[in-house]
């Protein structure tokens, strides 16, 4: 038994999600190829009602899943990568941004916010994967250090979703540096023990999971998602040979004791406020 | 017998002729000074001008050269003493991260770094210089007894990576890198973090937290190498040299875009021409810095240094 409330009535996992009348649009599940509603699939936090495989949603889900009645106060919303190096391969740095924010609608490959968690003060930060792969450059690091600078201010819990391909080579150093600013900052608030938990989603890889990923007071995955430090690709290519079953899933790293635990993300919010509230 | 580089073939060219000449005059027993001495000054003028022009895939080229000064030589040729430690207390001891207490004069300090193989059996031994996650944990606690006796930190920089292996991955490579980021920020004595040879990524940065971040004339430090930068944004492994330019990972690149604190000059012609000569003006380095750093209480160094790595980025408000 990994979790469980003990309430009135015996035990309960509270997990319960309504089921509503459809709205007419469907979704398929991209692992079990299973039409449900796309209401129920969001109802049921964005997890397959047949196979339980976790789509890979970004911010705009974790905040409306995580703060209650989706109210939020975002944490330097305006805040947009510059060019400093004038980074050009197949195009310009900048044109690659200008294109992304188009498509995306978003700023840059992460947004905080704070505001409650089941009445609880909370700082989240959570990364969108759409954004360039998730990838961390000056705008992602400024922005978690920020967060983390309010979470200190406030002494309110700090909640990083990461979900990441690593760094963004079109900043080359300046990502690279990101990885030591999160952890400067990560160190300030371990001193003041204002709690941090980490969520490694998939897939979580690079300078992410080699900074503030894997800093955590508490480590905590997804189902199955994808955690390394180096690229399945890349390890493939250096030991020459096909990778086991399962290597790098989230269980393998739970196995090997990188991870606390692993929670459905239909548990999440009341995993996190139960965890929350026996350290208050 | 010297390696050159594609680009000292001229300098090679002339060289050899020099030795040719030197070779005939002492067989025939006559002086050739003069025309040796011309020659010898040409030689000089040219690897000024090539050295003087370098490109940053050339200073690549050079961070790599296969007689450049690795950890250890620069341990044997600065310190008067040097005592080995080694292991992680956990899993094993990782030959591609050396550390040890070290005395220059009568300074005692640790110094950690990753260490590359001379041939090809001791490049195995050192993994290419690659660390497995027992390298940054070893480093770790090497730092943490530095620390606990009172005595400062010098990291020598000098890798291609930290290794991408399975056993890696499954002792926590991510972890191991990231941890010593965090920690490294709160060590109460100095720290000198000084790149000798390749800088590369989170394996480069796992020893690289500094009070003073130094790079080497000829070295390069950044997020990715410019062959797997060139795989991924160009889809081939043609454009490294393209790649080296793209990602302004020179030392002056650094320093300009203030993500390390200063670049230590190398002898003309590269630092595998003159190991002593190197050797002498880091070990000089390490002493003017240590004594600069000391004037400072641990929790000024700490401030400093946090503050230092929280300016870097540039973003758009
Ligand atoms: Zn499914």
């Amino acid at each position: 038994m990994s979790w469980f409330v003990r309430k009135e009535k015996g035990i309960n996992t509270p997990t319960e999600m309504k089921r509503e009348a459809p709205d007419g649009l469907w979704y398929q599940c991209p692992n079990c190829k299973k039409i449900m509603h796309t209401r129920e699939h969001k109802l049921n936090a964005y997890t397959c009602a047949h196979c339980n495989y976790h789509d890979k949603v970004g911010s705009e889900a974790y905040f409306e899943l995580l703060f209650d009645h989706n109210e939020f106060i975002e944490l330097d919303p305006e805040l947009r990568s510059g060019d400093p190096l004038r980074f050009i391969d197949t195009k310009p740095y900048p044109d690659r941004i200008r294109s992304t924010m188009l498509k995306t609608g978003l700023k840059d490959a992460v947004r905080a916010a704070h505001g409650k968690m089941n009445d609880l003060d909370i700082v989240v930060a959570c990364m969108d994967f759409n954004f360039i792969g998730g990838s961390m450059g000056s705008v992602v690091g400024e922005k978690i250090a920020r967060a983390i600078d309010h979470s200190l201010a406030h002494r309110q819990p700090f909640l990083m979703i990461s979900r990441s391909g690593g760094a963004r080579m079109m900043e080359a150093g300046l990502s690279l540096m990101q990885m030591a600013k999160t952890s400067a900052k990560l160190a300030l608030l371990s001193e003041a023990k204002v709690p941090y938990i980490s969520l490694l989603t998939d897939p979580t890889t690079g300078g992410v999971t080699a900074s503030y990923a894997m800093l955590g007071d508490f480590n905590i995955s997804e189902p199955q998602a994808l955690i390394g430090f180096a690229g399945p690709r890349v390890i493939r290519e250096t030991i020459g040979k096909d990778l086991p079953k399962g290597f790098q899933s989230a269980e393998f790293v739970l196995e090997h004791g990188f991870l606390d635990f692993i929670v459905d993300r239909k548990e999440l919010k009341d995993k996190l406020t139960s965890l929350l509230t026996m350290l208050r | 017998m010297r390696t050159y580089l594609d680009f000292e073939k001229p300098i090679a060219e002339l060289e050899s002729k020099l030795a040719e000449m030197k070779r005939l005059a002492e067989d025939n027993k006559v002086d050739v000074s003069a025309a040796t001495s011309s020659l010898e000054s040409s030689i000089e003028r040219l690897r000024k001008e090539i050295f003087e022009n370098l490109t940053r895939w050339q200073r690549v080229q050079l961070s790599r050269h296969p007689d450049r000064p690795y950890t250890l030589d620069y341990i044997q040729l600065m310190c008067d003493e040097f005592i080995e430690l080694h292991g992680d207390r956990q899993v094993r001891d990782d030959p591609a991260m050396i550390g040890g207490f070290a005395r220059i004069g009568d300074q005692s300090m640790m110094i950690i770094g990753q260490q590359k193989g001379r041939n090809t059996k001791q490049r195995q031994h050192r993994n290419f210089g690659m660390p497995n996650p027992e390298g940054y944990r070893k480093a770790l606690r090497l730092m943490k007894i530095a620390e606990k006796f009172n005595k400062p930190i010098v990291t020598l920089i000098d890798t291609p990576g930290a290794f991408p292996g399975l056993e890696a991955e499954e002792r926590g490579q991510g972890e191991a890198i990231a941890r010593n980021l965090k920690e490294m920020f709160m060590l109460k004595v100095p720290v000198i973090c000084i790149v000798i040879g390749e800088g590369a990524s989170g394996g480069a940065l796992g020893i690289a937290i500094g009070d003073r971040v130094l790079m080497l004339e000829n070295t390069w430090y950044s997020v990715i190498s410019p062959e797997s930068c060139s795989s991924i944004l160009w889809r081939s492994w043609d454009y490294k040299e393209e790649a080296a330019e793209a990602l302004k990972l020179t030392a002056t690149d650094m320093k300009e875009n203030r993500l390390v604190d200063g670049i230590i000059p190398e002898p003309l012609g590269g630092a595998h021409l003159d190991h002593e000569a190197m050797s002498i003006i880091i070990k000089r380095v390490i002493t003017e810095t240590l004594r600069d750093l000391s004037t400072l209480s641990p929790e000024q160094r700490i401030d400093q240094r946090i503050e230092k790595f929280c300016a870097m980025g540039v973003v758009i408000e």
